[in-house]
């Protein structure tokens, strides 16, 4: 009884902020209630026992990924008003597109309540001695361990994109490197200079900046 | 008794004494640690303390809970009202609902549950959204020069930390909190991990916003950062919070290495003391630390501590890591649960 109010609390907070995150004026707001409908999921896995995936959910989404994108909409400083004004013309094509995945979903969740029996035809059906980190773990690291690895290659060229795309090697740039620092000696630096008196001391130019 | 304990109303009933009773010594305990802070900084730096408000200045936390629930809360011009009020509460709500899964004894925690350290794991990733929240509904420059400090900061050390925490788990062979303490029944991993511990101590002081990492504060650049514009209970929701984090991480620390409740001395009359006091214990000696530390180092610069993180604590928590493991299944000692 408990989980069934449960979920209803939950799926019914997870639509409503999914339909503020779309219709709320201020971005920032957007995003918070993207973070909220994030946190609802996770709650929903839990209920479904799956408890490894909420976890994880929440550290890799909503602890990382929604943060830096948080970051990025709070300093961009996006005008949804001027974004609206293409909503006239993409309306069709959104249109569209909403009603092929409404047709995928429909076809999906009515085919899989008329095939009672497609829980038990499952490739590997949930164990009930071990935890179900331990079975997810000892899944990845035996049967799927090619697509796993691969899954973390495409990740990893993903990351080497957008560094090769944004870095950009500024000669002119002053950065600090330690290593030069700790090797530098008195004797190299510094330069006693005899200044008379009346006329001060005139210092020896140095040759090139360094840093 | 048993039969009424079983129903519903009876679980309900029962889990919020027990939560109870973790949370009210945890708020006496935020309260005093703010005490306990202010007479070691003191006594370090040939101070008294606070030694006015009762003896030995024990009544201070109050006086200063009195003071700031009778102050005015003052809203900027321009500020988001409701996350401006929301954002004091994420950061001290994640700071208490964190303890649920913390265990004090063998089987003392409110939930057991079996995914218990990546539970803590995420509630602390969460705790940058206070920050972040407040620094923007601020509606201030220096507010948000803390918030973004503060986020890129967190987001970093969270990194090392979770590679830290893999390897610990390596070594139980479980992600249940209690399973872990009692995997370091014979040893410590304290010892055997040792690099890693202090990997783990650092990135708790960076996740906390403690000093020498306290750049979000940074009081002498952007004034108190994320909460300038705080006032009243809402500035003390903040300062709560940070305790309550700095107990948590201590806490943190004292299960994945110092063995939880465990006694350190493992024969007769040292183990019959109650695991409470040892935990205890331990997480005041961390405590301890915290506050030495912050008495004693100067605050780092910016960019030196995202290059701590990224080039010095996550290389050697990743090697780590990968020596541990290796180590482990050549020697046979890989953990079969």
């Amino acid at each position: 009884m408990i989980q069934n109010l449960l979920f209803d609390l939950f799926s019914f907070i997870l639509l409503g902020s999914a339909a503020m995150v779309v219709t709320s004026r201020n971005p920032v707001h957007a995003v918070l209630f993207l973070i909220l409908a994030f946190i609802n999921a996770a709650a929903l896995f839990l209920l479904a026992g799956a408890e490894f995936l909420a976890m994880v959910l929440v550290i890799v989404y909503v602890g990382a990924v929604a943060v830096l994108f948080l970051f990025a909409v709070m300093m961009l400083d996006v005008n949804f008003a001027v974004l609206r004004e293409g909503f006239q013309r993409y309306a069709p094509i959104g249109a569209l597109v909403a009603l092929i995945l409404f047709v995928e979903l429909a076809l999906f969740v009515t085919g899989s309540a008329i095939a009672p029996g497609a829980a038990a035809a499952r490739l590997f059906p949930t164990p009930d001695n071990i935890t179900n980190s331990q079975a997810l773990g000892s899944l990845i690291y035996t049967n799927y361990l090619v697509l796993f690895q691969l899954s973390g290659i495409i990740l990893l060229v993903a990351m080497i994109g957008a560094i090769v795309l944004t870095h950009r090697d500024r000669k002119r740039a002053k950065r600090q490197n330690l290593d030069i620092q700790h090797a530098r000696l008195p004797s190299e630096t510094l330069t006693m200079v005899s200044a008379k008196l009346g006329a001060g001391a005139a210092m020896p130019q140095p040759e090139k900046e360094t840093l | 008794m048993s039969v009424l304990l079983q129903t519903n109303l009876g679980i309900a009933v029962l889990t919020l004494l027990e939560s109870l009773a973790i949370i009210v010594p945890l708020l006496l305990g935020v309260a005093y640690l703010t005490w306990f802070e202010r007479k070691v900084m003191g006594a370090i730096q040939l101070r008294k303390g606070p030694n006015v408000v009762g003896p030995f200045g024990l009544w201070q936390p109050f006086a200063d809970a009195i003071k700031m629930l009778f102050k005015e809360t003052i809203f900027p011009a321009g500020a988001d009202k409701v996350l401006f009020t929301i954002a004091p509460m994420i950061t001290f709500g994640l700071a208490v609902v964190a303890w649920a899964v913390i265990p004090v004894n063998d089987h003392w925690a409110v939930a057991n549950i079996n995914v218990g350290i990546l539970y803590l794991f995420a509630i602390s990733s969460l705790g940058v959204y206070g920050i972040i929240i407040a620094g923007w509904a601020s509606n201030s420059k220096y507010a948000f020069l803390g918030a973004l400090r503060s986020t890129a900061q967190m987001v970093s050390y969270e990194v090392s930390m979770g590679f830290v925490i893999v390897t610990v788990l390596i070594c139980v062979g479980s992600l249940n909190l209690n399973d872990i303490v009692l995997a370091q029944r014979h040893i410590w991993f304290a010892i055997p991990l040792l690099p890693l511990f202090v990997i783990f101590f650092i990135s708790g002081l960076a996740e906390t916003n403690r000093a020498p990492f306290d750049l979000a504060e940074g009081e002498t650049e952007i004034v108190a950062g994320f909460f300038v514009e705080y006032s009243a209970m809402t500035f003390a929701l903040f300062f709560l919070g940070e305790y309550a984090n700095m107990i948590l991480i201590s806490a943190m620390t004292t299960t994945l290495f110092l063995g939880g409740w465990l006694s350190p001395i493992p024969f007769a009359p040292f183990t019959l003391i109650p695991g409470v006091f040892w935990f205890l214990l331990k997480i005041l000696v961390c405590l301890f630390v915290f506050v030495w530390v912050r008495a004693t180092l100067p605050r780092f610069r910016y960019d030196q501590i995202m290059s701590l993180g990224w080039k010095v604590f996550l290389p050697i928590s990743l090697v780590w890591l990968v020596l541990t493991a290796g180590f482990l299944e050549i020697f046979g000692m890989l953990p079969h649960a």
